[in-house]
């Protein structure tokens, strides 16, 4: 932000804000980089349906899930790295981290989750077929599946059960290294004391069923979309199944945002005055109209109708799309109210001030735009390489 | 000697080695501070009497001297604050120096009840939010008590100024690194004063070694009642306030 | 041992190989680095010592006196004795190293002196304070006032010289017409050393009597029974008296 910027910025500024509080130092990048490992860890989830919890009707989506997790999880540092004010600092984290600091986690919370869950589990998934695969397709596919499988060729039925045995056993911890993935983060923000909109015990589980409600209506956003795009028919079923999941995942949400709410009403502390002030002055739209009504009540609303009364199966699907796209909306949103609204009041709790999005710079919301876009982007190129469903070639062309 | 008494033979000198060796380093520790014992340095704090404060802001313009501190009103190690609390028992704060810069409505000299100066600056806490957050240790305290941070180091993160409950910390737009008061650490290091004690006009401010019978901060502390700011978040402030209104924040 | 270990499975042995491969890397890198990268204490030991080492701006009070006696000397007696030289002149140490090249400023406009004596209804009370605009305009402040000796050229008669705010806030009142010594009794060297010197006030309910019991002969004021009138308590309990007016 400029100096002259800055200075337009004061003349907002409602109350008294302490003098250093007028530049933000979270921006849209630091909304951006919770939304993105929520997906990861609620797409995950979804996948660990399939093979931890045996829900069979899933298994359409569960490559999918698993790809999605790792388009977004790839994308997930950037974010971060653009808004550091030394980015070429950014290994120090890895070399000299500070054990007390929950952020110091991210770089080896990460690897781990990166590599020793995501990457080995989706490695044995698609070992076996990668090897079939490879035996009859030409260079650069030939290539790019031989190494990946690392040069592997046992296909006996003993070692495919080794592989269903190593998924199980992979998915099972991922369980809760998705929940470390996306909860330090939750952590992060709930352990400033200095921040009553922030420091709450439920940070961490808000932040983690917020991102299981994203993360699976991601994966049933992607699964509608595609699968028509490739001609082919959508498995009612599994949507309907993911659905309810949805459905319960979306209920827990709104039962610890409604207890969070509740709770802060009822003790009143002294923070409430500006928090209120905060919602009521700053938040309005984005916490009562986007979060709250369209992101939270309107879906909660169609699902129970969906799960009370018999829809027929077309009106179902637009439904569930729709429903899909406002749980993103909805949930991107909570994001941006727990950040941007928690520095848009003073710590004085006497003065309020505003959050100037810039349009274009390292970040602003063209940079914001582009890495949301870019995960898609990887998720292409990853199905080229491990076709979510049946061999590659066999997409019906157009 | 067969297989297994080897092996419990092994085992168990591994084990004496273990314990040897841990011992002798803690040995040698503490015999590092029996003996050549360092000086012990001294720990410094910060007095400021409100009722002195005449809100003149010399220190905040020696500060950003003395510490290169840019000179947009957006970056501050020290800042006064006004306050002013009115008959209707209504509260404005106003930050010295910035009132041409925010809107603010014009305070009616015959409706106070009560306004006073309030300086403020990083409170050096002895239980620090900032050196807990920071995820690469860019900030620590030193031996003295004072709260730095390695310009070097910081990645730039932003955590310390979220974590810090005073506002005491901004990001310096040259180097886009964290910076705050240091207690002018370049100063007490040599026998001087902070900048700020040292043009206070009124001597509002006044700095020394706390855990010392003779020192300024010492007689401060038995003469009047002490304040610190925000004592219930447990930050062990060592700046204290003397006539520190209960409506400061 | 050997048995019937099942077959040790291909796929973990060539994920064996990447591991131990990666291991390797990292532990190259690790070595390779330089401890200054990964020993906190030296950094830190480091970052302690720059800190240190930064350049001084101010070189504080005591200094001066070394080479500029008189002006010194004055100043250890005045009423800015509790005063830096470099409270007004500005950061010195560049000076002290090269006084002939370099020379602090000497503030002499009217702009200055009122940063801390122009009357504000924040400062504290007793504080001495002027009205800029008003106070011999256009004269500079040092005309009349040595900076180093700054005690005004004839001794304040009016207690607004110090009491600005108690005075602002008496002309608006119903004591407006009440000159400060109807109540308060000021020793002469109260104005000149006011810290020395306790300046009275009324010490009984009788006093405030005098003008507002019922038995008073003076018209005007406001009567109240004396004898009745929350009897356990001291006028100024409830009234301040430089704004004595009763309101909800």
């Amino acid at each position: 932000m400029t100096h002259n910027e800055m200075f337009e910025l004061l003349k907002q500024v409602t109350g008294h804000i302490y003098p250093n509080e007028i530049e933000m130092r979270w921006s849209i990048l630091i909304v951006l980089y919770p939304y993105l490992t929520g997906l990861v860890a609620g797409a995950f989830i979804l996948a660990s349906l399939v093979e931890v919890f045996n829900v069979k009707e899933v298994q359409p989506t569960y490559r999918l899930a698993l790809l999605t997790a790792l388009s977004f999880l790839l994308v997930a540092p950037l974010p971060l790295l653009c808004h550091l004010g030394r980015p070429e600092r950014a290994y120090e984290v890895l070399l000299t981290p500070n054990l007390t600091s929950a952020m110091a986690m991210f770089g080896f919370v990460y690897a781990w989750y990166l590599m020793v869950v995501l990457l080995l589990e989706i490695w044995f998934g698609y070992r076996k077929d990668l090897i079939v695969w490879a035996k009859q397709e030409k260079f650069p596919m030939k290539w790019i599946h031989r190494v990946i499988s690392l040069f592997s060729t046992d296909i006996s039925e003993e070692a495919v059960r080794f592989d269903h045995k190593a998924v199980k056993f992979i998915t099972a911890i991922g369980i809760p290294s998705a929940f470390l993935l996306h909860g330090y983060v939750g952590f992060i923000f709930g352990s400033v004391k200095a921040n009553p909109w922030w420091s709450s015990v439920l940070m961490p589980i808000v932040f983690l069923f917020s991102a299981i409600v994203s993360g699976i209506a991601m994966v049933l956003l992607l699964y509608m979309v595609i699968i028509p795009m490739r001609k082919e028919h959508i498995d009612m079923n599994c949507v309907d199944r993911i659905a309810s999941f949805l459905f319960y995942a979306v209920i827990v949400d709104f039962s610890l945002e409604l207890l969070d709410f509740i709770h802060r009403l009822y003790e009143s502390e002294e923070s409430i005055k500006i928090l209120s002030a905060l919602i009521i002055n700053k938040l309005f739209i984005s916490l009562v109209v986007i979060q709250v009504l369209l992101g939270m009540l309107v879906p909660l609303a169609v699902l129970v109708v969906i799960q009370l009364f018999s829809v027929e199966e077309e009106l179902r699907r637009l439904l569930y799309f729709v429903t899909a796209i406002l749980i993103q909306v909805g949930i991107f949103s909570v994001r941006w109210n727990v950040v941007i609204g928690g520095q848009m009041f003073s710590k004085s709790f006497l003065g309020l001030t505003t959050y100037k999005m810039e349009l274009l710079g390292v970040e602003g919301l063209a940079t914001a735009l582009g890495l949301l876009i870019l995960p898609f982007i990887i998720l292409a190129v990853l199905m080229k390489i491990f076709p979510p469903w049946g061999a590659p070639g066999q997409v019906q062309e157009a | 000697m067969n297989r297994r008494a080897f092996l419990r033979t092994l085992g168990a000198t591994i084990v004496r080695a273990g314990v040897f060796l841990g011992l002798s380093r803690a040995g040698a520790v503490g015999a590092a501070i029996e003996g050549a014992a360092p000086e012990e340095k001294p720990r410094y704090g910060m007095a400021i009497d409100i009722d002195r404060c005449i809100g003149c802001a010399r220190c905040m313009e020696a500060c950003k001297t003395e510490n290169n501190v840019p000179q947009e009103p957006f970056y501050f190690r020290t800042w006064v604050e006004r306050y002013v609390i009115k008959t209707d028992e209504s509260l404005t704060v106003q930050n010295v120096g910035m009132e041409k810069y925010q809107i603010a409505e014009p305070i009616n000299e015959w409706d106070i009840l009560r306004s006073f100066f309030v300086p403020k600056l990083c409170n050096q806490c002895d239980h620090p939010p900032c050196t807990q957050v920071c995820p690469v240790g860019a900030t620590f305290s030193t031996e003295e008590g004072v709260i730095l941070i390695d310009s070097t180091r910081c990645i730039g993160c932003g955590y310390c100024i979220q974590a810090c409950p005073y506002g005491a910390r901004y990001l310096r737009p040259d180097t886009k690194t964290a910076d705050k008061c240091t207690f002018c650490y370049h100063r007490i290091t040599k026998g001087l004063l902070p900048a700020c004690v040292e043009v206070c006009p009124t001597q509002a401010r006044v700095f020394g070694e706390l855990n010392t019978s003779a020192s300024p901060l010492t007689r401060f502390k038995r003469m009047e009642m002490i304040h610190v700011l925000k004592p219930h978040l447990n930050t062990e402030p060592k700046v204290f306030y003397a006539n520190l209104d209960g409506l400061v924040r | 041992m050997k048995s019937s270990l099942p077959k040790f499975p291909e796929q973990i042995g060539r994920l064996a190989i990447v591991a131990v491969l990666l291991f390797a890397a990292l532990s190259w890198i690790w070595l390779v680095l330089p401890p200054s990268l990964k020993e906190r204490s030296l950094q830190r030991e480091a970052a302690t010592e720059r800190e240190q080492a930064k350049d001084l701006k101010y070189a504080g009070a005591t200094i001066c006196g070394a080479c500029h006696v008189p002006e010194y000397n004055t100043k250890k007696t005045g009423y800015h004795r509790s005063l830096s030289c470099e409270t007004c002149h500005g950061p010195a140490r560049a000076h002290t190293h090269n006084p002939a090249k370099v020379k602090p400023e000497i503030p002499q406009s009217r702009n200055f002196c009122p940063l801390c004596h122009a009357y504000d209804p924040s400062r504290p009370l007793g504080f001495p304070q002027i009205n800029p605009v008003a106070h011999n305009p256009m004269k500079p402040c040092v005309t009349c006032h040595n900076p180093h000796d700054p005690k005004p050229p004839q001794t304040p008669q009016s207690c607004a010289a110090c009491h600005q705010s108690i005075m602002r806030a008496k002309a608006v009142s119903p004591h407006a017409l009440l000159e400060c010594t109807t109540c308060h009794v000021a020793p002469e060297e109260h104005r000149v050393d006011p810290l020395s010197t306790q300046v009275s006030k009324p010490s009984s309910r009788e006093f405030c009597g005098q003008c507002h019991s019922k038995d008073s002969k003076i018209p005007g004021p406001p009567k109240i029974d004396l004898a009745s009138h929350h009897e356990k308590y001291l006028c100024w309990q409830c009234h301040y008296p430089h704004m004595p007016t009763v309101y909800r």
